[in-house]
């Protein structure tokens, strides 16, 4: 008997699973997502009301690790076997998949003044409409003010540069016994806004990438030194090889870190679990010789061409990009918002934590007085090419294996040979 | 191999013949020592991996850290909405009492005390400690879970491992049988290239297998999962190694009966070759059950997850969320110990007698 | 045919039980047809029907990927489609291959697949000294007659059922800076260690956390070995008056060659992929101290924006000849044990 019961169970579970579920009669829609922290309960409870208007299309929402994003979507796309939309941070390196909502979305016209310089960055090279950014994000550090006023160290203000801000947080360091004055994302995208700050250039006079300069050296040497004389701990970056992200948001939640060069991302989880433990503050970006400048970057959710359903997808891109919709979506997930009017202060967020408030309204505002160069860098579509050879290079030079010289030169060489690689197609 | 346990019985009484008399042997404190520490090294992390998962995100980030997870005692406190965090204030004069917390302004926390809620006090905040009692963080497991079908991860976990496992039993038996049983000309050739497969860490032809699946249509299907390994070569050497042990009389005698070969294969050979089979199949399901890459890359609808895809999605861009990580890691840990614990013996046992000779 | 021998308890009795009623049943089934087909092809080619199936999965998972992944290496672009992708001759192997001193990988245009080679190697000699090493003293332990022999071998072999993921993130979390280690160093003392910034550390625990996890199979195949020997060899031995010391070199370790062979020999082939272990544990740094050959070539047709599948192929090629040196080499190694 018992075995009956057991065998029936098995058969019926293999047969529901292993059937293929015939093709309902409503349509389907497939959007791969990613999660940082709870913008995909946000969105699925606006796609709930997406669905309810249209009982005819239903949305499922597959949540991936953001590493299929980055290493799997891709091969999934050129193989067409990809969803009908994602949400992406490789904007422009994946523009060849994505589909031109232009003629399928009811008012373009609120697309191009809602998005218009987003859209560039999803295609730099027609003007096609694609989708909208999830988030836009700003780079930028945080300090950790509740040990400056325990150190009685005076915190630079607007204009400081970096070197002013190496020496207060190694002051403040000292004094109060923090391992780690500084520390900074390992990411190229972090180190490309002060550089660019320092006077680098990312391209050339015909607009090609010319990432090794006087600008970039400048704050790579910074960056080399500040690893060398223990401002900023190498195990961060001297841990991991290659183009590898890892933050140091942890050890500045445990008031290990003074100063913490991330970006406008890591609001939402600093509010969840620092709270009012201290006061993290955000800080206008620091200057270098050239400009104060972070980089803006984000997510972006795009359309994607081998959708069998380009309308229902249209349909459903024009829902979510609806101003109420987005305003509560940025407002829940305290993203900054990638919508022009929206930025202009009309989102709610759902936060009362005075910290979380200030942050929000210093990344905002630092959107304005971004370098042109950081925007170009940003739209250009090979920048991951760039980042990642910035950042493995430099790294390989902290930890000892090259001198700068040569980490120069493999950069340079770097982002030469895989762009001729993807000129060959 | 029927008489191993006699052998291991008469050569364990040698042993002991030669050390017994009484006094210890340094080799016997040797012994005991390494196992000890043997013990030590091998649960040790395993368990510090599941403490640390009932821990909450800041008592994670504590050092040094507490071998119990710990929260914060919050009390609630009349004037106040929400229930206020407890601390241990030790004041100039050396004493200490508990007070609540209702705001922290820069590096002054303002106080009350929970049985006289009227007058506040400021203290430094270096004068306070948190006082905690034991709690488990049971969100960490909750939390992914909600958000997420685990039923359906894990029914589809089980077919795969199930039908894969099935699968590769049959076809790799088979063919062992066909290696062991039989003198034919190319056998070895076939065995040489068997082995060889071996060699090829699935990691190098991931794309070129995404190819071949994506031709077969099999593209978010649990097929895409199950086939692709279902062939291994450790699979068929071991159970050819075991097979090869199989008096050939047997076979003849079942031969004279008018066995089919089929017969033979399924009726005389596969019941001998049990031992063999079962390490195969728990190997096999491990091999399934664990399996993250592949996966990952050939399933990408919600439906079709299984448990080791899905619970990782919650790993974002930007952050590492260790307090789901921990949880979910044991969470895939526990049927592989619920399968350790009961199977244990047949597998230690398993390997041991079929060999690998 | 339930069971196996050796006290195998009430559960695992009728677990096996349940899941053989339908193989039983399905077998019963297949003899018909089976039979049928013996009758047409007669039983000399009987061998073939019983290798076909596990031939045809070989055929479609493992010989056409290879032969995909050979075309690859022959071509460039970013293409995913073998008919898409531009021919570039050779290109790829001179990429490769183009180094000014082999020796030093910094001279190589591709200085980390020839840096991920040299690393391979020195895990392989570490990782496979010690791991042969390790083993050989657990079995040895494990023969004595000691209490509870049954839990003590089962508790080496617990990890080897754990995924690579898993071994890694527990390990890791014990390592970390604030980890349980580190706690322990401060406690008696010591200055905490920043374990994963050294490159001297970094390998060090991916060797030993590479043992950790796969000691336990080896030491099962050693064990198996040492419990064949036959005791009357051991007793012989003690009426000549031999020593502890001379029948371990004399009888014991010559008589469990063989089985140290197969573990040499697997831990080697082993050794050669890893990859997700360490990867998950260490990703690979500080720098590039513990990038292997197999991440290489992930990431080069991974996680690099331009995918770059005819590099990563080719570089699989030059792996494929390595390991086929190896293979030469075990082939060699078993002839000459069964002669010997």
């Amino acid at each position: 008997m018992k075995y009956k019961i057991a065998k029936l169970l098995v058969a019926s579970s293999l047969a529901a699973t292993l059937m293929t579920s015939t093709a309902l009669a409503e349509t389907e829609l497939r959007m791969m997502w990613y999660n940082d922290g709870n913008e995909g309960e946000v969105i699925q409870k606006i796609i709930d009301r997406f669905e309810a208007e249209n009982p005819d299309i239903s949305v499922v929402l597959d949540v991936v690790p953001y590493k299929s994003i980055i290493e799997s979507l891709p091969i999934q796309l050129a193989a067409g076997e990809g969803p009908d939309i994602a949400r992406v941070t490789d904007l422009g390196g994946l523009g060849k998949y994505y589909l031109d909502l232009k003629p399928l979305v009811e008012d373009s016209a609120y697309w191009e003044e809602s998005f218009g310089p987003f859209l560039n960055w999803l295609a730099p090279d027609s003007d096609q409409i694609s989708g909208f950014m999830t988030q836009l994000t700003v780079t930028g550090p945080y300090v950790n003010k509740t040990l400056f006023e325990q150190a009685g160290v005076e915190m630079p203000g607007e204009g400081a540069t970096w070197d002013d801000w190496a020496t207060a947080t190694n002051a403040v360091a000292k004094k109060l016994d923090i391992p780690i004055p500084m520390a900074w994302d390992r990411s190229g995208h972090r180190v490309a806004g002060p550089a660019i700050a320092m006077g680098a250039k990312m391209f050339n006079a015909q607009g090609e990438p010319a990432l090794v300069d006087d600008g970039l050296k400048k704050m790579s040497q910074r960056l080399y030194d500040w690893h060398q004389d223990g401002t900023m701990s190498k195990e961060l970056w001297g841990s991991v090889s290659g183009s590898t992200y890892l933050g140091a948001n942890e050890d500045f939640a445990n008031a290990q870190v003074v100063m913490y060069m991330s970006g406008s991302w890591q609001i939402p989880q600093f509010a969840d679990k620092i709270g009012d433990a201290f006061d993290w503050w955000a800080v206008p970006a620091p200057c270098g010789d050239a400009a104060c400048t972070g980089m803006p970057g984000g997510a972006a959710l795009v359309a994607l061409k081998d959708t069998e359903h380009p309308k229902e997808v249209a349909k459903l891109m024009d829902f979510l990009a609806q101003e109420e919709n987005l305003a509560e979506f940025y407002g829940e997930t305290l993203f900054i918002p990638g919508h022009l009017k929206l930025a202009t202060g009309g989102v709610d967020f759902a936060t009362d934590d005075p910290r979380a408030k200030h942050a929000l309204e210093t990344f905002s505002g630092a959107v304005p007085g971004i370098s042109p160069v950081a925007f170009d860098l940003q739209g250009y579509k090979n920048n991951r090419i760039m980042f990642n050879a910035l950042i493995s290079r430099l790294n390989e030079a902290i930890v000892g294996e090259l001198t700068m010289d040569q980490a120069y030169e493999r950069m340079e060489d770097d982002v030469a040979k895989q762009l001729a690689e993807k000129e060959r197609n | 191999m029927a008489d191993t346990s006699t052998t291991r019985r008469s050569l364990a009484s040698l042993i002991s013949a030669q050390r017994g008399r009484g006094k210890l042997h340094w080799t016997d404190v040797f012994t005991y020592a390494y196992l000890l520490f043997g013990v030590l090294l091998m649960f040790g992390p395993v368990i510090w991996l599941v403490m640390s998962s009932f821990k909450t995100p800041s008592g994670l980030l504590e050092f040094p850290p507490t071998f119990l997870p710990l929260g914060q005692i919050e009390v609630q406190v009349d004037g106040h909405d929400k229930p206020l965090p407890l601390y241990e204030v030790t004041s100039q004069d050396g004493t200490t009492r508990q007070l609540a917390q209702v705001r922290r302004i820069g590096i002054v926390s303002q106080m009350v005390d929970p049985q006289n809620p009227d007058t506040t006090v400021k203290v430094p905040i270096d004068q306070r400690t948190k006082v905690r009692e034991f709690r488990m963080a049971w969100e960490n497991y909750t939390d992914p879970l909600e958000r997420f079908n685990f039923v359906s991860f894990l029914n589809n976990s089980i077919i795969v491992t199930v039908v894969a496992t099935l699968v590769t039993l049959l076809i790799n038996s088979m063919a062992a049988y066909g290696l062991s049983i039989y003198e034919f000309r190319g056998r070895n050739a076939i065995m040489l290239f068997i082995i060889g497969t071996l060699m090829i860490p699935i990691t190098v032809i991931l794309v070129p297998v995404y190819l071949v699946v994506t031709k077969m249509g099999m593209i978010n299907s649990l097929w895409a999962v199950i086939l692709p390994g279902a062939a291994t070569p450790t699979g068929v050497f071991l159970l050819r190694q075991y097979m090869l042990t199989i008096p050939k009389d047997l076979i003849e005698a079942a031969r004279m009966d008018n066995a089919s070969e089929w017969a033979i294969y399924s009726k005389v050979v596969l019941p001998l070759a049990m031992p063999a089979i079962a390490v195969l199949a728990i190997f096999s399901i491990m091999w399934r059950w664990n399996e993250f890459l592949w996966p990952l890359i050939v399933l990408n609808r919600s439906e079709v997850y299984t448990l080791q895809v899905g619970l990782n999605a919650f790993q974002g861009e930007l952050d590492v969320q260790w307090h789901y990580i921990l949880a979910m890691t044991v969470v895939t840990l526990i049927p592989v110990v619920v399968v350790f614990t009961f199977l244990q013996k047949f597998i230690t046992t398993g390997i041991a007698s079929s060999g690998m000779k | 045919m339930a069971g196996g021998k050796g006290g195998s308890s009430g559960v695992s009795d009728r677990v096996a039980a349940v899941a053989a009623w339908p193989v039983q049943r399905i077998f019963g089934l297949l003899e018909y047809p089976l039979a049928a087909i013996q009758r047409s092809v007669g039983i000399s080619r009987m061998p073939w029907i019983f290798l076909l199936p596990n031939l045809a999965f070989f055929g479609i998972f493992v010989v056409v990927p290879l032969f995909i992944n050979f075309a690859f290496s022959f071509t460039g672009g970013t293409e995913l489609f073998l008919g898409n992708r531009v021919y570039t001759g050779t290109e790829q192997y001179e990429f490769l291959l183009d180094c000014e001193t082999f020796g030093d990988p910094t001279t190589c245009r591709e200085d980390r697949f020839w840096k991920g080679l040299y690393n391979t190697a020195i895990f392989i000699f570490f990782q496979v000294t010690f791991l042969v090493l390790f083993s050989l003293i657990t079995a040895l332990i494990l023969n004595r007659e000691i209490r509870g022999r049954g839990f003590f071998r089962a508790v080496f072999f617990f990890p080897v059922l754990l995924s690579p993921v898993v071994v890694a993130l527990i390990w890791k979390w014990v390592l970390l800076r604030d980890g349980i280690l580190n706690a322990f160093l401060v406690s008696i003392g010591l200055d905490k260690i920043l374990f994963f910034v050294s490159p001297e550390w970094s390998m060090f625990w991916a060797v030993f956390v590479s043992i950790w996890a796969h000691m336990g199979f080896y030491t099962l195949i050693l064990l198996a070995g040492l419990q064949a020997i036959q005791p009357d060899l051991y007793e012989a031995a003690e009426m000549d008056g031999a020593s502890k010391e001379r029948v371990f070199w004399r009888i014991t370790l010559p008589l469990l060659w063989p089985n140290m062979l197969v573990v040499i020999v697997l831990a080697l082939i082993k050794g050669v992929q890893i990859f997700d272990e360490v990867f998950v544990l260490t990703g690979g740094g500080p720098g590039t101290a513990t990038q292997f050959i197999v991440q290489y070539i992930y990431n080069t047709g991974f996680t690099e924006q331009v995918q770059n599948f005819g590099l990563a192929s080719a570089a699989s090629v030059v792996l494929g000849i390595i390991l086929f040196v190896l293979t030469m080499t075990q082939l060699a190694a078993t002839r000459a044990r069964d002669n010997g």
